[in-house]
């Protein structure tokens, strides 16, 4: 019973980080129509520019909010300079750009800091908690990874539902050219749109880098995961990216748990194909029709 | 005053509209009538900058709206209905206003903007928290209606607000549109194939067939001639 629990709490740890790297991919998506192949490659740059930071002495908490700040700035840059030329053109082109994207994106990368595997630093302590007498397999910074994640669900959550703002970027994403009609700047929109999803990106880059190796292709698999929540979510809907996200992470805990690790991705796989075959448009997609 | 002179559009090879000329008297209502493809919509689209001219001005109200963006031309006081309304199936119907207001007002303003809205159209108040999705095609032209007057435009182009309505919610419809030009502070361009109830609540009206004007003469004089009405207008 007690793997049971661990491998629970290790699974809703892991789903987590792909409930925002799969919000990420569903902000984008629903604004854009465009699947971001680039999204784990660009986390996986802010998160070498936050080690570059933190190798400064500057401290951990300044790296986090360099991190951020730069997702928040390469989000924009992206879709300004790649993403918005292909924007009218069928939609393989922009796909076909976001996957030229992380192959630069990680070949830079490894030209500047190297294809070694390194070590990340942690926020809070990653040994696991005592409970009574027993450790279990979650730890401090195991909560610290659930807590931030929540925070940025709320506040994407309470963006979309209370704010102007939201409301504009949710009328750029559903009907471009009446938004415009009511004055909404829709292509700025789209700019920072793509800008809040890298944020959500920065933000698992920070929270997966110091469990895994970390080197530039650290968020590949992540990003396959991902693809697996987003879709399982519906791809644009935001509740749904979190809540596939946790399903996908409780799914490949349980697989690497009780089958072996190397499984893991072969269980996503598989996921995905169920959830294509059995209801393609995902768990919880609008009820419109609408072109993939 | 808007001032259309010599507007051209072509998509490809195919040109939508050769030189069109024609003028929306300040406070009136100006019908625009025509057959399918006689470039009613394509006029408004280029109006609001939808599509661009490529040669030819639209004169606004000291504006030269060719050239300029959809959005500033928004700004500029000018509010576009598009065909079928475009009301955003996803929102309720209190967002849809309110999204209609955003660019001009704040949150205090833009309620008391959609209060009046709603005694326009009392309909829409009872549907203030349902999805647009759920409302009949009635409700839906008067939500897309009112969303475009939530920000006090001083020019409303209407693309056949009329079209798959029931004559009873039209006629409703014709009554509101010609109550809101009573006032004088807003000049409507109403485009229409329902050429009889659009001529009975316009002051001008103008013919378009093939992209090029045939008629443009008072809304009585073009419901009292026989062969226009007979070769253009269909009734």
């Amino acid at each position: 019973m007690r793997l049971f629990w661990n491998i629970t709490l290790g699974g809703v740890a892991e789903g987590m980080i792909f409930a925002s790297v799969a919000l990420g991919l569903v902000l984008i998506f629903r604004a854009t129509n465009v699947i971001n192949f680039a999204q784990g490659a660009m986390a996986m740059l802010t998160t070498f520019i936050a080690f570059s930071v933190f190798g400064k002495g500057v401290g951990y908490w300044p790296a986090f909010v360099v991190a951020l700040a730069c997702g928040l700035f390469l989000g924009g840059l992206v879709q300004l300079v790649l993403i918005r030329p292909v924007q009218n053109k069928p939609p393989l082109n922009a796909v076909i750009v976001t996957f030229g994207l992380l192959i630069l994106l990680e070949g830079l990368a490894g030209a500047v800091w190297g294809n070694s595997n390194r070590g990340f630093p942690a926020a809070f302590s990653q040994s696991g908690l005592v409970i009574g007498h027993t450790a279990i397999a979650f730890s401090h910074f195991d909560i610290f990874i659930v807590v931030a994640v929540l925070v940025l669900v709320v506040l994407v959550a309470a963006l979309f539902r209370f704010t102007t703002l939201g409301l504009r970027m949710r009328a750029a994403a559903f009907a471009p050219e009446a938004a415009r009609l009511l004055g909404v700047k829709v292509s700025w929109l789209l700019t920072l749109g793509w800008s809040f999803a890298a944020v959500a990106g920065a933000l698992a880059g920070l929270l997966v880098a110091p469990t895994s190796v970390f080197s530039p292709t650290f968020m590949d698999l992540i990003l396959v995961y991902a693809f697996t929540a987003a879709v399982i979510g519906g791809l644009d809907s935001p509740v749904g990216a979190v809540i596939g996200g946790l399903v996908t992470g409780l799914a490949l805990a349980y697989v690497g748990g009780y089958l072996g690790g190397a499984l893991e991705p072969i269980g996503a796989l598989v996921m995905l194909i169920v959830v294509l075959m059995i209801r393609p448009e995902g768990l919880f997609a609008r009820p419109t029709a609408r072109r993939v | 005053m808007l001032e259309v002179s010599e507007l051209s559009v072509s998509f490809g090879a195919v040109s939508a509209l050769k030189g069109v000329s024609l003028q929306a008297r300040t406070g009136s209502i100006t019908a625009v009538l025509g057959a399918n493809g006689a470039g009613k919509t394509t006029l408004l689209r280029a109006i609001s900058g939808l599509v661009k001219a490529h040669a030819g001005s639209v004169r606004y109200d000291k504006h030269e709206l060719v050239g300029m963006s959809v959005e500033r031309i928004v700004r500029a006081g000018v509010s576009h209905v598009p065909e079928g309304g475009s009301v955003i199936a996803e929102m309720t119907v209190a967002e849809n206003l309110q999204l209609g207001a955003v660019w001009r007002y704040g949150r205090r303003e833009r309620q008391r903007r959609i209060g009046e809205i709603y005694e326009i159209f009392p309909a829409l108040a009872t549907r203030a928290k349902q999805h647009a999705s759920t409302l009949s095609g009635g409700e839906r032209q008067m939500l897309a209606i009112g969303r475009a007057l939530v920000s006090r435009p001083s020019l409303l182009l209407l693309d056949e607000p009329s079209l798959g309505l029931a004559p009873l919610v039209t006629a409703g419809l014709m009554a509101v549109l010609a109550d809101l030009s009573k006032g004088g502070e807003i000049t409507t361009v109403l485009v229409e194939q329902n050429a009889r109830s659009a001529l009975s609540i316009a002051s001008w009206a103008v013919v378009l067939n093939l992209g090029t004007v045939v008629v443009s003469d008072s809304a009585d004089a073009v419901a009292g001639d026989a062969d226009l009405r007979h070769h253009f207008l269909g009734f």
